[in-house]
């Protein structure tokens, strides 16, 4: 972006611009054109989020506000953005309201490395996969601020189970990245991609190899790591009111969504670069590069979402033994054991990536 | 010059974040200046060029230790008037200690300078950073040059988490507890009973 504001400039005002401000402005330009845009599908996905549900609910869903309902989420934005914000009295002030724009942060940042398209990205570290982990790693520190500084019981509760759940699934998505890793041996997201180029029967995708099953634990991980159903239980209603947001209201809460949700979208971006070739089309048939990389990208991750709403309209949420059972018992030995076996194929028919 | 700014931001965010872990009254307060130090340790490894290193540190100081950190500290029940009682006690241990601390690295420091032919250690350690990303670099050294003491420290973690949970594990009698096998296989009809209930009569 940095090359275009200069070239504008000195078209425009004849300015030649100093090499530094160059660099600051065009990093900024590009930060903006990311995080604006995940902002704005952030309150285009809740509402597809809401229709999906109540299409599988057999009812109508947000239709009043705009064509389709379709500006719903913005009129409830303005809806939060005009209450009160109420502090309790016994809360810890500063951390209050720290916590719900640390979820919002770590919600955003992570889609600085994520590639829409080959050379799309805003930096491409070479060790992007290991920023993400990173990142969905912090995400659990929005929770837990939240729920110590609320001062309450529940809040308290929730933020327990949201940082045990959380630690717990990272283990095993920490092995599906590693085995995917493996097989690249990159940990460039971009190489990632460009590795699954016909990586099987003429299909893009590490899914369609003996990673499969990988792409499931990844998907249900996802799930507990984004706090999404079937496991919620950080908010659970019945048993905690509303968990780490219980004492929040107004904007301090409608952020907590925005985090949520851009999380979830990014979760869904990470499925489909590591599982699904990013943006290049599902089978290597050369028509089909005809249609821009981002489509095929935003067009994998909308069907992922859409598995997710599907999930949340339609399993009930797992009790709290069951949850840490499946994290340790079944998915820390499965991708474990998936990692010994990949690296035993890798080394036997020398296809490790040096 | 970017460059430059970056490190000075970062180290001073640093250093005052690790005075406010030793001063800040509330321990969850000095947990969160820990956190913050080492986010920003984490940006002086990637200014170094040492990614790998941060991102790594980030991955498991940040989002692992001291997330349990932060549980057991906000778990306490803290008085914090008796807390400050016993400050003129321990003042003396905890110069000592960092009387101690320094002078040890102090000690390094010198041996290090001081050993010969340390100079072909210190450049064959470094493989140029633009041919080899610092990911390759370290795991070749890890897994060659250091095999055998990189698979003693795993052993060590495995005695040792082994070992606590020999030490905190009991059977105890008399608990319910959840046989997921069986809640798995319990079907519709062992659970259920239509019963026909004749009207006024009751079961």
């Amino acid at each position: 972006m940095g090359k275009y504001i200069d070239i504008f400039m000195n078209w425009a005002f004849g300015y030649q611009m100093p090499e530094w401000a160059i660099l600051t402005f065009g990093t900024l330009a590009n930060v903006l054109l990311v995080a604006l845009p995940v902002l704005l599908a952030v309150a285009m996905i809740v509402y597809v989020d809401r229709k999906v549900w109540a299409a599988i609910h057999l009812r109508k869903g947000p239709n009043v506000v705009g064509p389709f309902g379709l500006m719903q989420s913005f009129a409830d934005g303005l809806k939060v953005f005009l209450k009160e914000t109420i502090i309790p009295a016994g809360a810890n002030k500063f951390l209050f309201l720290l916590a719900p724009g640390l979820s919002l942060i770590f919600g955003l940042v992570g889609w600085a490395v994520i590639p829409f398209d080959e050379g799309v990205v805003v930096s491409d570290l070479n060790v992007g996969i290991l920023y993400l982990f990173a990142v969905s790693s912090l995400a659990v520190y929005g929770i837990i601020i939240a729920g110590w500084a609320s001062n309450s019981r529940y809040a308290f509760l929730g933020a327990m189970r949201s940082a045990a759940q959380m630690i717990s699934y990272e283990v095993s998505i920490g092995f599906v990245l590693v085995s995917v890793l493996l097989c690249v041996g990159s940990l460039n997201l971009t190489d990632i991609v460009l590795a699954q180029k016909n990586v099987m029967f003429g299909f893009n995708g590490f899914f369609f190899t003996g990673l499969m099953p990988m792409f499931f634990i990844f998907f249900i991980s996802a799930l507990a790591e984004t706090n999404r159903t079937p496991f919620d239980l950080p908010e659970a209603e019945e048993e905690i009111v509303a968990g780490f947001q219980i004492e929040y209201s107004s904007m301090s809460m409608a952020l907590f969504y925005l985090g949520e949700y851009a999380t979830i979208i990014l979760m869904c971006g990470l499925m489909s670069i590591l599982f699904f070739g990013g943006w290049l089309p599902i089978i290597d048939w050369e028509p089909l590069y005809m249609i821009p990389g981002f489509i095929w990208f935003f067009g994998k991750m909308f069907f992922f979402f859409f598995c997710f709403a599907w999930i949340k309209a339609s399993v009930p949420r797992y009790r709290y033994d069951q949850l840490m059972r499946l994290g340790w018992k079944v998915f820390l030995p499965v991708s474990l054991i998936w990692v010994v076996l990949t690296s035993g194929y890798l080394v036997f028919f020398c296809k490790f990536a040096s | 010059m970017i460059i430059a700014i970056c490190f000075y931001i970062f180290a001073t965010i640093l250093i005052g974040s690790a005075i406010m872990v030793v001063f800040s009254k509330n321990p969850v307060h000095s947990v969160l200046f820990l956190i913050l130090a080492f986010f920003n340790a984490a940006g002086l490894f990637v200014l170094l060029g040492a990614e790998f290193v941060a991102m790594i540190l980030v991955i498991v100081y940040v989002g692992a230790v001291a997330v349990m950190f932060l549980f057991v500290v906000m778990m306490l029940d803290i008085n914090f008037t008796e807390l400050r009682k016993g400050v003129q006690d321990y003042l003396p241990v905890g110069l000592l200690i960092g009387f101690i601390l320094p002078v040890e690295m102090a000690v390094i420091a010198g041996g290090w300078s001081m050993t010969d032919g340390i100079a072909s250690t210190i450049t064959a350690a470094t493989p140029p950073v633009n041919e080899v990303s610092n990911t390759a670099a370290i795991g070749s050294i890890l897994y060659t040059d250091y095999i055998f003491l990189f698979q003693l420290a795993g052993l060590i973690l495995l005695v040792a988490m082994i070992g606590a949970i020999v030490l905190t594990h009991r059977k105890r009698t008399g608990v319910k507890k959840q046989d997921i096998g069986k809640q798995v296989r319990r079907r519709r009809h062992e659970a259920f009973e239509a019963v026909d209930v004749k009207p006024g009569q009751g079961i």
